[in-house]
């Protein structure tokens, strides 16, 4: 299986983008080596602005320069971009419903040796609070680049999520992507995984081993988690009865609250959330990280297999 | 708009203005006297003496823009906007009511406001913003922004004051309404700021200090800055908070308050109505 990091399909997409649009200007904290900007850079130098390391600033700017047709892609760790310059991002581009593209590389548990403070585990909970912005996060490099395209077409704030190491392609060229529609990745009746990134390549690991046991699982891939796509949740819950989720981030108020939010109030069913349990990270490489914190597909499979066994009515 | 350039026109202009700020005030029962009263002769002088605009086309590409970063101060702006006519004036009265277009920190949905403020340290990036995409389209206006002294503990400022004075941003005015009070007791006190002008000065920024209410100084700084083409501006505008009203001048508790009916009798009557 091909594997490509989603940030190098990112830089890749904004460099073709800058090339359509002499609209789309790119804001950097000093880290567009690693959120791959840089290719944008080199050939467009004079519509390119490493603002330094001051992500409130960059924040701030990108919301003044969007004011006039411009569509600026501010770009940084996600850490930086969306905890450090919170207050920026609440009031100058969404209270202000500014159209500017936030990028944070280096989103999750995978970012690895740099350890906890760099790892972001947060941005789909402090974001999806807020009015007005859109909260994406891509399965693979091929759908990043079609999110790329697709966040320049929304007249708003947008958030995307990406990653830093390679990880599996698993989908196609030919793969529809609609921002708030989810895509259905394997068909299944006995329970739902409702994943987002790295973690639905992990959740078609664990549903592929179970199909040898005789257990059927849907995937879904929910790579916008705001507006997450509430007709596939309800959807999956009516016609399979349980629901599993999996995120890269914090077990408190992502794509698993997101998810939870929606089936008590329409349609409540068991539940069981595969995400970083209430504790920081660490350094490690991230397929340690993932072992360790609970999120392999191993982990995975255990929670199907519990929430089956809620849903026939057992503990 | 027709400019006024006569001082005494404009002195009579902001002398009215005073009455509106402190009439919806107190019909509103709350909000930020000290400021406004602190920043209008400014605020007046750049509607009325300075800025390219068109009431009637506030969305004019040419247009100077004008961004309040220290949103509290909002009476001052609409009624300054009311007055040129970007929307009635009767809507003074809604102000900070349920519905209304006024909100109680400066707002958007006005027409003619810029970018909506509250939280402060947010003004000066966005005007950054709003001269680098200028510069980038090659289109020409000027960006004001008004800090307040308050304000200007928030790290963002400087984060936007290094941003400006990197890149030459000789189209952003910054200009610090200095009245010296923040909303519990004296600036030098809370947290000393100067030696200010060196500050600025260092972050690549020309530098001018003037009385805030002094008319005359106001334009002329505000000319030198249009005269000044290879950095910002940043004008230090000694001011006194409350200005106009002897009661409240230099009262940290007019911060953010609002005067009772007969105070506000007491106050118009001290402003010759």
């Amino acid at each position: 299986m091909d594997k490509k990091a989603t940030r190098d399909a990112f830089g890749e997409a904004l460099l073709e983008l800058g090339r359509e649009n002499r609209d789309i200007v790119v804001l950097s904290g000093d880290l567009e080596d690693s959120t791959r900007a840089e290719y944008f850079k080199k050939e467009f130098p004079e519509r390119f602005f490493n603002l330094g390391i001051a992500e409130q600033d960059i924040l701030g700017t990108a919301a003044g320069m969007s004011t006039d047709g411009l569509i600026p892609f501010a770009c940084s760790f996600a850490v930086f971009l969306t905890n450090r310059a919170y207050d920026i991002l609440r009031i100058s581009i969404c209270y202000n419903n500014r159209n500017v593209k936030l990028i944070g590389s280096h989103g999750g548990l995978t970012v690895g040796p740099d350890g906890a403070t760099a790892q972001c585990l947060e941005d789909f909970a402090i974001l999806r609070v807020l009015p007005n912005i859109k909260v994406i996060c891509p399965v693979d490099a091929i759908e990043t680049k079609k999110a790329t395209r697709a966040i320049v077409e929304v007249d708003g704030p947008v958030y995307m999520r990406l990653s830093r190491p390679p990880f599996p392609v698993i989908t196609k060229e030919t793969d529809e992507f609609v921002i708030g529609r989810a895509n259905i990745m394997r068909e299944g009746r006995d329970a739902t995984v409702i994943a987002c990134g790295l973690m639905v390549y992990e959740a078609l690991m664990a549903a592929d081993a179970l199909s040898k046991e005789g257990i059927e699982v849907r995937v879904i891939n929910m790579h916008t988690i705001k507006p997450v796509d509430e007709g596939a949740i309800i959807a999956a819950a009516r016609e399979t009865g349980a629901i599993v989720t999996a995120e890269e981030h914090q077990i408190n108020g992502g794509l698993g609250s997101a998810v939870a939010e929606v089936l008590v109030r329409r349609i409540p069913v068991p539940v069981e959330m595969i995400a970083v349990n209430d504790t920081f990270g660490e350094s490690g490489e991230p397929e340690e990280l993932l072992s360790k914190y609970g999120l392999k597909d191993v982990d995975i499979m255990n929670a199907i297999k519990r929430v089956i066994e809620r849903k026939r009515g057992g503990k | 708009m027709e400019r006024i350039t006569d001082i005494n026109l404009l002195k009579e202009k902001a002398r009215q203005f005073r009455r509106e700020i402190l009439e919806m005030i107190t019909e509103a029962g709350s909000g930020h006297p000290g400021g406004s009263l602190s920043s209008i002769d400014i605020i007046t002088t750049l509607y009325l003496y300075k800025m390219r605009h068109r009431p009637e086309m506030p969305h004019w590409p040419e247009r100077d823009r004008f961004i309040l970063s220290k949103g509290h101060a909002c009476p001052a702006v609409y009624v300054v906007l009311a007055n040129c006519g970007y929307f009635p004036r009767e809507e003074l009265k809604d102000f900070r009511r349920l519905g209304a277009r006024l909100q109680g920190h400066v707002y958007t949905g006005v027409p003619g406001v810029e970018h909506s403020t509250g939280s402060l340290g947010h003004g000066l990036s966005v005007a950054n913003g709003m001269a680098l995409g200028a510069r980038i389209r090659g289109v020409a206006f000027n960006v004001y922004c008004l800090l307040g002294d308050g304000e200007i503990q928030e790290g963002s400022v400087w984060e936007a004051a290094m941003t400006a004075g990197h890149h030459k941003l000789e189209r952003v005015c910054a200009i610090l309404d200095y009245n010296k009070v923040q909303e519990n007791g004296p600036v030098n006190e809370i947290k000393n700021e100067e030696p200010l002008l060196e500050k600025w000065r260092d972050f690549g920024w020309h530098t001018i200090e003037i009385d805030g209410h002094d008319f005359k100084e106001i334009m002329e700084a505000l000319d030198e800055f249009d005269r000044v083409k290879d950095r910002p501006t940043f004008i230090k505008a000694n001011t006194v908070k409350g200005k106009g009203v002897s009661f409240m001048e230099g009262q940290a508790k007019w911060h953010g308050k609002a005067p009772s009916r007969e105070q506000l009798e007491e106050a118009l009557k001290e402003l010759g109505f």
